[in-house]
């Protein structure tokens, strides 16, 4: 994973709230067994409207998505993830994030920031007077600057901390092999057993 | 032991601590169970293969075929060649690395959530993950289960391991006793209505009170499934005899010492009293009516006897824009009773509702009735060994003759990536947990309900309940007011 420190780019408003990931890319997608090229089904259905946000000058070229409330709540296709990425976006701003997206987000380098209902409007407010006005979301500094304006968004530290340092999860866990082995070695016999096969 | 009092939730979760996080850090959980399916798990194998990495623990792994599997000619090659070749990668990756499979044509093959149950693995207090959100399914034994994503697939694939934050736990108390003819699932569709598709975020839930004790594991299943749909990653019900008595016996259940070892902890694990939960929800189960949903999430959803809500009689400016979408999407008008509302299809199928139990309600309502015309109906088992338990039972000729289709199982309609699916603009009474726009099918229409509604409405071609056929096996009764009076007592 590539370190994140800060995104300058164009913001896109998407005005809607409860954006499940079935919307973010529909299940028809996921039976592709790579890693990478979503960037077609990525909003897929909605895209087809040629008024969406995504087929409009110059919101083509976003990289900071500006999202209502409950973005990527439901399924937990880590494909709506991929999707975001490989479509160009590398930050989205919700006021609140469905649990398993935010953690997907975070294995993946996609900085999922939260920020109140009420700073999400004004930086729309502040697209709609400004279309294609670049934002810049500091990871250090816990901010997003929208032409004149400052705001702060939340993120836990730990994945702040893995996001700026760019490490990979397995590799931190495995740190502490020692300790897993250790855990395996005190598990009662009742727990389950896949093997052999019953 | 003088400890505070704890919830169930605390307890499972101490029991797994690996490594107890320090400044911020997760806390490292144990994985006792690991759940694989071929939609999320290609890319995982794939980061092992890349690393050099084995599987950990490969007796506590297990997958299955279901969310690409068809439910016709299952003997023929999948027509579809991503999603043959989807499953074919699922077969490739489970022989190279030694990880037990249960392939479409096997006894043990059907959707994920229900062959862990069935196969005796899901159990209480443990912890189940599976790349997939409705794992929260496996809580009803009292495990904590949810669901991950594809680099969490990989991780546990990897180290067995979960590094997880802390949760916060809310109290669901559904007290009082169920009307004939109302559900787990009109439980949980009334839970999610009332609390919101965010309101469970960053909580495990548990399900607790008298209604919720009296509910069998397959209706205990059916609302800790739905528990994501209401922003919790984990839904919860303690351990009781109901879930002994399911679980004793079956193919992978503890035996002898160790059944008595398990049996004695499991015992230990039901909240304490005095335990305090960070949020409380209640719901009065006496008053409770079936409910079904009118819009484009789960949350969405009212009283079958009411009618589509206007969009201006919500507060909240975001509610009341994502109302006016749903409704167009929908195509509904406010105002409209939602008994008026007619569909095209019926699916009675999914993790949610597809246990033998959802397949014996739904054939109560039908046997000897004939579908509406005009009305596709689709009934798909859970798994194979619920369709074959089904067929000794007689359910296969009661669907076939009320003119229904008899598929074999699988995840099927619920999400459409088989060929199972809505055209554009269809209406579907389903019985799956999800309504977002063309979940079922692109322009698809899905409007949630039980496997009790399902069948109803199945014969009427219009959302209806049990209680609006002519000569009901579930006539409506009056609210229950003798243990309305015990909860207030």
């Amino acid at each position: 994973m590539q370190k994140f420190t800060s995104v300058t780019g164009i913001a896109v408003p998407l005005q809607r709230s409860n954006i499940d990931t079935d919307q973010i890319i529909p299940a028809v997608f996921l039976k592709r067994v790579t890693k990478t090229g979503f960037e077609d089904a990525l909003f897929h259905g909605w895209r087809q409207d040629p008024e969406f946000v995504l087929n409009r000058e110059p919101f083509t070229q976003g990289t900071v998505l500006v999202a209502g409330p409950d973005f990527g709540t439901g399924s937990s296709r880590e494909h709506a993830v991929w999707a975001l990425r490989d479509y160009g976006f590398q930050v989205v701003l919700s006021s609140r994030f469905g649990d398993i997206f935010k953690g997907n987000c975070g294995k993946q380098g996609l900085l999922a920031a939260q920020l109140s209902e009420k700073d999400i409007e004004t930086i729309w407010l502040i697209i709609d007077e400004q279309p294609g006005v670049e934002v810049t979301v500091d990871l250090i500094a816990k901010t997003v600057t929208a032409g004149k304006s400052g705001f702060a968004f939340e993120i836990d530290e730990y994945t702040r901390w893995r996001l700026l340092e760019g490490l990979d999860d397995i590799g931190l866990t495995l740190r502490d092999e020692a300790r897993i082995t250790e855990f395996e070695a005190k598990r009662e016999s009742w727990r389950p057993k896949t093997l052999p096969a019953r | 032991m003088n400890s505070t009092p704890k919830t169930l939730a605390e307890k499972v979760w101490e029991d797994h601590l690996v490594v107890k996080g320090e400044n911020g850090t997760p806390d490292l959980i144990y994985i006792d169970l690991h759940l694989v399916h071929e939609v999320t798990s290609p890319q995982a194998f794939d980061g092992l293969r890349q690393a050099g990495r084995p599987v950990r623990r490969l007796d506590l792994t297990i997958a299955t075929e279901d969310h690409n599997t068809p439910t016709l000619a299952i003997d023929k090659p999948i027509a579809d060649l991503t999603s043959r070749t989807q499953i074919q990668t699922l077969r490739n990756n489970a022989a190279e690395f030694g990880v037990r499979l249960h392939s479409l044509g096997d006894i043990e093959q059907g959707i994920v959530h229900v062959v862990g149950p069935q196969l005796g693995l899901t159990m209480p207090g443990i912890t189940v993950v599976c790349g997939d959100s409705h794992t929260s399914t496996h809580g009803a034994f009292g495990a904590m289960a949810f669901g991950i994503g594809t680099s969490e697939v990989e991780h546990v694939l990897a180290t067995q391991t979960l590094p997880l934050n802390a949760f916060k736990t809310m109290a669901i108390t559904v007290e009082g006793t169920l009307r004939p003819g109302v559900t787990a699932k009109d439980i949980i569709l009334a839970v999610i209505a009332q609390i919101g598709t965010g309101g469970g975020q960053g909580y495990v839930l548990e399900f607790r009170g008298s209604a919720i004790r009296a509910l069998s594991m397959e209706g205990r299943m059916t609302i800790c499934n739905m528990s994501i749909e209401a922003g919790a990653r984990a839904g919860m019900v303690a351990p009781d005899e109901t879930t002994y008595a399911y679980l004793k016996g079956r193919a992978h259940a503890p035996e002898g010492r160790d059944w008595d070892d398990a049996v004695a902890y499991w015992d230990t694990l039901p909240t304490d009293d005095g335990a305090v939960f960070d949020a409380e929800v209640f719901l009065d189960a006496n008053t409770l009516e079936p409910f079904v949903t009118w819009g484009t999430n789960p949350g969405q959803g009212v009283s079958l006897s009411e009618s589509v809500p206007d969009p201006a009689a919500f507060d909240d400016v975001n509610d009341r824009a994502a109302a006016e979408r749903a409704l167009q999407y929908m195509d509904l008008d406010a105002g409209t009773p939602m008994k008026d509302i007619r569909v095209d299809a019926v699916f009675m199928g999914s993790c949610t509702n597809s246990r033998i139990e959802d397949l014996r309600a739904f054939a109560s309502i039908i046997e000897g009735r004939t579908k509406a015309d005009g009305v596709r109906v689709m009934v798909v088992p859970g798994s194979a060994r619920v369709r074959i338990e089904a067929e000794a039972e007689g359910i296969d000729k009661i669907v076939l003759a009320f003119g229904a289709e008899w598929r074999f199982a699988g995840c099927s309609m619920c999400l459409g990536m088989n060929p199972d699916q809505l055209a554009p603009g269809e209406r579907c009474a389903s019985t799956s947990n999800r309504n977002f726009e063309g979940r079922q099918g692109k322009g698809g229409r899905t409007h949630l309900v039980s496997p009790l509604v399902a069948a109803a409405t199945a014969i009427r071609g219009t959302l209806s309940s049990p209680w609006d056929l002519e000569n009901s096996p579930v006539p409506q009764s009056d609210p229950t007011t003798q243990a309305a009076a015990k909860v207030g007592a």
